[in-house]
């Protein structure tokens, strides 16, 4: 079936299988492969996406769902020039990745936490983002990162 | 230039991984790869049956498949050992073919043109099983009644340490006993494995794999199909984590390799979550029987622990794993008498392997917990008794009574330290005035001292090269394999002290046998120790090599040439800024020209492993209606030696905490009574989130090992170490005016509120 959408910010067309998730499209078809895929159950967040500016899961939707729709994806979140999002810049700032694997939806939800929320307290960061998780870093200065872009666009 | 040493210096990789994403296996589009065909397990769904059919005929007619391959087609046997010294008798088999010993055993591989097709196709699998009684627990393991492989005669992989008997306790006042249970967790760094394999023009085969140990693997692969070295090249990409779980290939990455090799075809394997939960090695899985006696003075005079370790249905790292227990059995502690003995035994679930901190955080929980049952017994404070046993500072090196030689350390300081920033007093008022108002939120107060080892068990050693090239750029080429530890930063940071060279112009190159061909990877807490310190030793060679080359341009003698660390040029020795001075560039260009290079490769070897130690409280908040227990403080001092870059080495001791306080609060992956896994998914396993952690409060220490030129001990795993017992201590301290002594981990809403539920009758039985 054709999909008509947008990924950051140019529009794409292709004819896809239609039981295909959007994480997948993503990949195979836009050659995106900076979101990720760590769970087969919508639990870890590696995946998430903005869609129409918002956060999403991207494998628990198909890519059908995102008809028309903007994506955004990590690789769209630094301006055109390759200067750094406030949160991307943050997150190296504050040490916030190490592996890097959980980092790519999870700088995508913070941001998009930050968004509806934009001056949230360290348990709301938290449980803002219960839903991505990391072996890594043990949160600790992933929620240092975000409070601090908080703080500074405040 | 300021020296880089000690500085939070942030980190070279993270622009790409911020901006494109890492390049982990499955985003590896080299041309080698186009058209693979992808590669899928059908595992076997029961825990122990003998294999009475496999029809695959549905499978080869489905939409895509290219290839189907059972035990029999393969004709290839048992793969290797991953620990020599383990019963040949238990090996793996690449694929289960007459037998199935663990639910997520491949028993088919599947070849087909797009992944999905690879699920359906897997399907259309039959296999016919003939059910055999199962082996789910250790315990039951031990009694030999059912064995996992006839032909061992017994369920015992391995045995560490003597039997010993029971006279040590004889002369102590007060002896407390306890059996711990230290549960298997799944490892679960965020990328599962993935393994791409192709032949290249040349005719060698390229394997891209999700390793910490490019070179081992290397070397597993072709010894394990008798192919020559060089006829493999291996990468390890970006690695989404490791954790121990992936330093040795499994067979199914290996058989990967096999299979293009015969096929000629490339191929490309990413299994799910929910077969990484099932099929990749697990952690811990001790069931651990501590004795600890002493004096109603708080003197602890022997202590005994009796480990049974699960090593799953095919013994590999886990069933070496006590070993490490039994060298870090006796902890921070001046106990005269120590002993320790240790049974791996083999049960119908996956495999144990490495898991952060692999063996020495089971010793630590053993004898932190032991320390705290004691304590309890005789009514003495755990700050306390600790206190009263712990190796002196002066009497270092220490030589426990299982072998271990501790280097350096200030056990005491560290002790010290972590209960002053706790504010150690203030919350034991605050428990108390809890305790005594009966409020429904009472507070448990943990504390936990570890010491451990790293870069061992025996003295470690590692590879670097260092070479200029003629634009003055550095090339530091490392066999150390980082997946998360920041080396690229690290080893820069390094090279750049010595030479002057800024740590823009240095590339840190790992994880390419083609590149690098020797090196050990990254686990145990090694790199910086052994891998800094190669890097290190192979920068001041290139910098006396340079020196010789700069005398020459400049015209004076080796002697009176300086490196002007500032400027990155050289120049004669007392001359002003401003005179006479070689750039790298020149140096390396002239190096070149007299056909030599500018480089220099370094083996370091340690003489001995190190031991970092620290101190850990962790404070919890229990609902004592609902037995919620929640984190609310953790306080940590680690010392690991002299620190390098701060930023980092603080991010690996947030990490290892987590990864502990998972294992005391949520996390345990569980088998049923028939070994059917239960947490087999993201959804199942509670994997601890951001929501249930609170932000660290890191104290600082730094006792420099004399080990390294560094200074340097690992940090890796530290954290881990100390932060389980921690935690785990500071629930039990909650449930004591329930009259707990004990409770194993996980401290589930459920068995917390059991064990207060449990204390409840008590009461009220002691009251009638
Ligand atoms: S891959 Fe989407 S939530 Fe895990
Ligand atoms: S940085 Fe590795 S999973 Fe988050």
């Amino acid at each position: 079936m054709d999909l008509s959408l947008s990924v950051n910010g140019e529009s794409q067309t292709h004819d896809i299988e239609p039981r295909t998730l959007l994480v997948h499209y993503l990949r195979e078809q836009c050659g995106l492969t900076g979101t990720n895929v760590g769970c087969d159950t919508s639990s870890c967040g590696a995946c998430t996406v903005h869609l129409d500016g918002r956060a999403v899961k991207s494998c628990t939707m198909l890519a059908l769902q995102a008809e028309g729709c903007e994506v955004t994806t990590i690789e769209g979140l630094a301006a055109p020039n390759g200067t750094l999002h406030p949160m991307q810049e943050a997150f190296r700032a504050h040490h916030g990745l190490q592996c890097g694997f959980c980092t790519p939806g999870m700088v995508m939800a913070a941001v998009s936490l930050l968004d509806e929320s934009p001056n949230p307290t360290e348990t709301d960061v938290r449980h803002g983002l219960e839903g991505n998780l990391c072996r890594c870093t043990g949160y600790h200065n992933i929620i240092q990162a975000v409070l601090a872009v908080s703080r500074e666009s405040s | 230039m300021a020296s880089l040493h000690g500085q939070r210096v942030v980190r070279q990789e993270d622009r790409a991984l911020l901006t494109r994403g890492g390049t982990y296996v499955a985003d590896v589009a080299d041309p080698l790869l186009d058209g693979a065909a992808h590669v899928t397990f059908v595992r076997s769904t029961m825990a122990h049956a003998r294999i009475t059919g496999i029809d695959v005929e549905g499978v080869r007619t489905a939409p895509g498949v290219v290839g189907v391959f059972t035990a029999a087609d393969l004709g290839l046997g048992f793969a290797p050992m991953a620990v020599p010294v383990l019963p040949p008798a238990m090996a793996r088999p690449w694929l289960a073919g007459e037998v199935v010993r663990f639910v997520g055993e491949p028993i088919v591989v599947i070849l087909t043109e797009r992944r999905d097709q690879g699920e359906d196709a897997a399907e259309q699998a039959i296999i016919d099983y003939e059910p055999l009684p199962v082996v789910a627990h250790p315990e039951d393991a031990r009694n030999d009644e059912v064995l996992l492989f006839p032909d061992h005669g017994s369920n015992t992989a391995a045995v560490f340490g003597d039997e010993g008997d029971a006279s040590e306790f004889a002369d102590c006042e007060v002896v407390v006993r306890e059996r711990l249970v230290n549960q298997r967790v799944a490892v679960a760094p965020l990328e599962v494995r993935s393994t791409a394999a192709a032949v290249g023009a040349d005719g060698r085969l390229n394997v891209w794999m999700s390793t910490q140990a490019p070179q081992s693997a290397r070397h597993a692969i072709t010894r394990a199909f008798g192919w020559e070295l060089d006829s493999v090249r291996l990468i390890a990409p970006d690695v989404g984590g490791g954790f121990g779980a992936k330093i040795g290939p499994y067979p199914e990455e290996m058989l990967v390799a096999w299979l293009v090799r015969h096929l000629g075809r490339p191929l490309r394997w990413l299994e799910t979550r929910s077969e990484n939960m099932v099929a990749m090695g697990h952690g811990r899985g001790q069931i651990q029987h501590i004795t600890i006696g002493g004096g109603r003075d708080g003197v602890v005079l022997a202590y005994r622990l009796d480990i049974l370790q699960d090593s799953g249905a095919y013994p590999s790292m886990g069933a070496f794993l006590p070993y490490m227990t039994r060298v870090m059995a006796a902890g921070v502690y001046a106990i005269p008498n120590v002993a320790c003995h240790a049974t791996s035994v083999v049960t119908n679930t996956m495999t144990t392997v490495a898991y952060r901190g692999a063996g020495r955080p089971e010793a630590t929980a053993a004898i932190e917990r032991a320390m705290d049952l004691f304590a309890a017994e005789i009514g003495m404070s755990p700050a306390e008794v600790r206190r009263r046993n712990l190796i002196d500072v002066a009497s270092f090196p220490h030589t426990t009574p299982t072998g271990a030689v501790y280097d350096i350390g200030d056990y005491r300081r560290a002790l010290d330290l972590v209960l002053d920033a706790a504010g150690y007093d203030e919350l034991l008022a605050e428990q108390a005035s809890r305790r005594a108002s009966g409020a429904v939120r009472q507070i448990g107060i943990g504390l936990a001292l570890y010491v451990e080892i790293t870069a061992g068990p025996t003295a470690g050693k590692e590879s670097a090269r260092v070479e200029i090239r003629p634009d003055g750029r550095a090339m530091v080429f490392t066999g150390t394999s980082p997946h998360g530890q920041g080396h690229e930063t690290s080893w820069a940071m390094i090279a750049s002290d010595v030479l002057g060279i800024g740590l823009d112009d240095i590339e840190v190159i790992h994880g390419d046998t083609d590149l690098v061909p020797r090196g050990m990877g990254t686990m145990g807490s090694r790199s910086l120790q052994l891998g800094g310190s190669a890097v290190l030793e192979a920068s001041e060679q290139v910098l006396d090599l340079a020196r010789r080359v700069a005398a020459e341009l400049l015209g004076v003698g080796v002697d009176d040439v300086v490196l002007d660390h500032d400027a990155g040029v050289f120049r004669q020795a007392h001359d002003a800024v401003g005179g006479a001075s070689v750039s790298w560039q020149q140096v390396a260009v002239a190096a070149a020209g007299e056909g030599g290079s500018l480089a220099a490769g370094a083996d370091f070897q340690a003489s001995t492993p190190t031991y970092p130690f620290g101190a850990h409280v962790a404070v919890v908040e229990l609902d004592s209606e609902t037995g919620l227990v929640t984190l609310d403080r953790f306080i940590a001092v680690d010392d690991a030696g002299r620190v390098l870059n701060p930023l980092i080495a603080e991010g690996q001791r947030h990490g290892g905490i987590a990864q502990g306080a998972a294992q005391a609060l949520c996390e345990e992956m569980v088998y049923d009574d028939d070994a059917n896994p239960l947490t087999t998914t993201f959804a199942d396993y509670t994997f601890i989130s951001a929501c249930e952690l609170p932000s660290f409060e890191l104290v600082a220490m730094e006792t420099p090992t004399p080990v390294n030129p560094l200074g340097a001990k690992g940090v890796g795993e530290s954290g881990t170490i100390g932060s389980t017992p921690a935690v785990q201590n500071a629930v039990v301290d909650a449930l004591s005016p329930w009259g707990v002594r004990h409770l194993d981990m996980p401290a589930t809403p459920q068995r917390v509120w059991r064990a207060i539920a449990a204390g409840h009758d008590l009461s009220s039985r002691q009251g009638t």
